[in-house]
């Protein structure tokens, strides 16, 4: 399970996944309510827990959600840029039983001038893996990789060498979200991707047990769909910082499906009858060309999100396949994204202005 | 035998052994992942606490099963769970 706690975040960066209109989801769930859901999760049988956000580090019942979360049996994971962890807090969390924390790289690009001097960042992420490992937790490190960083690639592995991280993962964009809005910005070329996975793998054979790197693929350059979640509402819950469940993280923006909130229904019911857990659940919601695919079972038509985002209607199959009718729209953007040409509009940095430019109103004022 | 009676096997760093009463197993859980075990894992690696040397887990094994000669079943589960990195052998 995922519990988004906040879509509060002191970070803009350009590729997040929180929903677009962000700005103009309901209120954050009540401390009690938080501890319902992790109990009502743990009797279904969810084992993992990751605390995350936005910055969840801005919530301050962490400690107490964690401390619950652990009494109850689940291994817990704080998902943190580490801006606001203190070495007061970092000691909370340890007490609470936190089991692992997973450090995101602080690049918003707003700082970016920052980024490639990589003074402040390093100083920052310097000071939390002191704190890290003063509390006996490995240092693992995301650094979400785009056209504007994945050059700097030998720079960050060199970072994270120095900062003394055991697990890094180098994840390429995932286009939803914020990314979308971005993704003439964000998208690389194909010769920037080789470029960067000849340095990562030339990086492991240096470092080999020192540091386990994993090198997420780009989708749009892959043309392989990815199974969405690992199946859609067979492994994977996160609920929202408003308490609406979602079988991923991003499925918020899919048309047409209601998802259900936590507030109106135990999450028994809502894993096993509510219709936004089951309409994409195995293969039987399949289009042509997924339903007869000899692929559909390895990779259930890959992601929802993709689907609507370039397609127009979730149901279709992911069109980073060959096989879609919609493929030329991934494309069309990877080809943009080789001459360079691709961006006609300026970048959009994830703050609560934007996200209400870019959303249509609902009822009432915002 | 090719393991010593006096290593002093433990789980490694950040994982997690425990019984998951839904599953009805014990599972090892580690950062975003988890491993379900079947009985006899689950049985040696609650005896690896780091304290008992490998002939005295040996010897706890089988005195629990009632079944001598469980040596060389137990050197080969560890060396593969070493192999994981769920358990440490020092």
């Amino acid at each position: 399970m995922l519990a988004e706690l906040t879509y509060r975040c002191p970070l803009h960066c350009v590729y997040c996944y929180n929903p677009v209109d962000f700005a103009r989801q309901g209120d954050e769930l009540t401390t009690a309510q938080w501890l319902r859901v992790l109990r009502e999760a743990r009797a279904l049988g969810a084992v993992q827990c990751g605390f995350s956000g936005g910055e969840p580090l801005l919530r301050d019942d962490l400690e107490a959600l964690v401390g619950e979360a652990r009494a109850l049996g689940y291994y817990t994971n704080l998902l943190t840029s580490g801006v606001g962890l203190t070495e007061g807090r970092a000691a909370a969390l340890k007490a609470a039983g936190l089991d692992h924390i997973q450090l995101s790289f602080q690049d918003s690009t707003r700082e970016m001038n920052d980024f490639l001097s990589h003074t402040k960042t390093f100083e920052l992420k310097e000071r939390v893996g002191r704190m890290l490992r003063a509390q006996g937790w490995p240092m693992v490190l995301n650094v979400v990789l785009h056209r504007l960083n994945i050059d700097h690639i030998e720079r960050i592995l060199g970072m994270a060498e120095a900062l003394g991280v055991q697990y890094l993962e180098l994840a390429n964009t995932q286009y939803h979200s914020w990314a979308e809005v971005n993704r003439a910005h964000l998208l690389p070329s194909r010769e920037q991707l080789r470029h960067a996975e000849a340095v990562t793998a030339a990086w492991r054979v240096r470092l080999q047990d020192r540091m386990k790197i994993y090198f997420v693929p780009a989708d749009y350059h892959e043309g392989r769909p990815k199974k969405c979640m690992n199946g859609w509402g067979s492994v994977f819950l996160t609920v929202a910082p408003d308490g609406v469940a979602l079988p991923c993280h991003t499925a918020r923006m899919l048309p047409g499906l209601a998802f259900p909130s936590v507030l109106d229904h135990a999450l028994d019911w809502i894993w096993r009858e509510s219709e936004g857990f089951a309409r994409y659940r195995g293969t039987a919601w399949m289009k042509e060309p997924c339903a007869r695919c000899p692929e559909r079972e390895i990779d259930l038509g890959g992601c929802r999100c993709q689907a609507f985002l370039l397609g127009g209607d979730p149901a279709l199959a992911d069109p980073v396949c060959p096989k879609s009718p919609h493929h030329g729209a991934v494309e069309q953007a990877v080809a943009q994204a080789q001459s360079g040409a691709g961006a006609t509009r300026p970048i959009r940095f994830r703050d609560r202005a934007n996200s209400l430019a870019l959303s249509p109103t609902r009822c009432g004022p915002a | 035998m090719t393991l010593h009676d006096d290593l002093l096997p433990r789980l490694a760093h950040g994982m997690r052994l425990q019984w998951e009463a839904v599953q009805g197993c014990h599972v090892l859980l580690y950062p975003e992942g988890m491993v379900k075990l079947n009985r006899s894992a689950g049985e040696i690696l609650q005896r690896c606490d780091g304290q008992t040397p490998l002939a005295q887990v040996v010897a706890r094994l089988e005195s629990a099963f009632g079944r001598p000669g469980l040596r060389e079943e137990i050197e080969r589960f560890l060396e593969l769970a070493a192999q994981q990195r769920w358990i440490t052998l020092s």
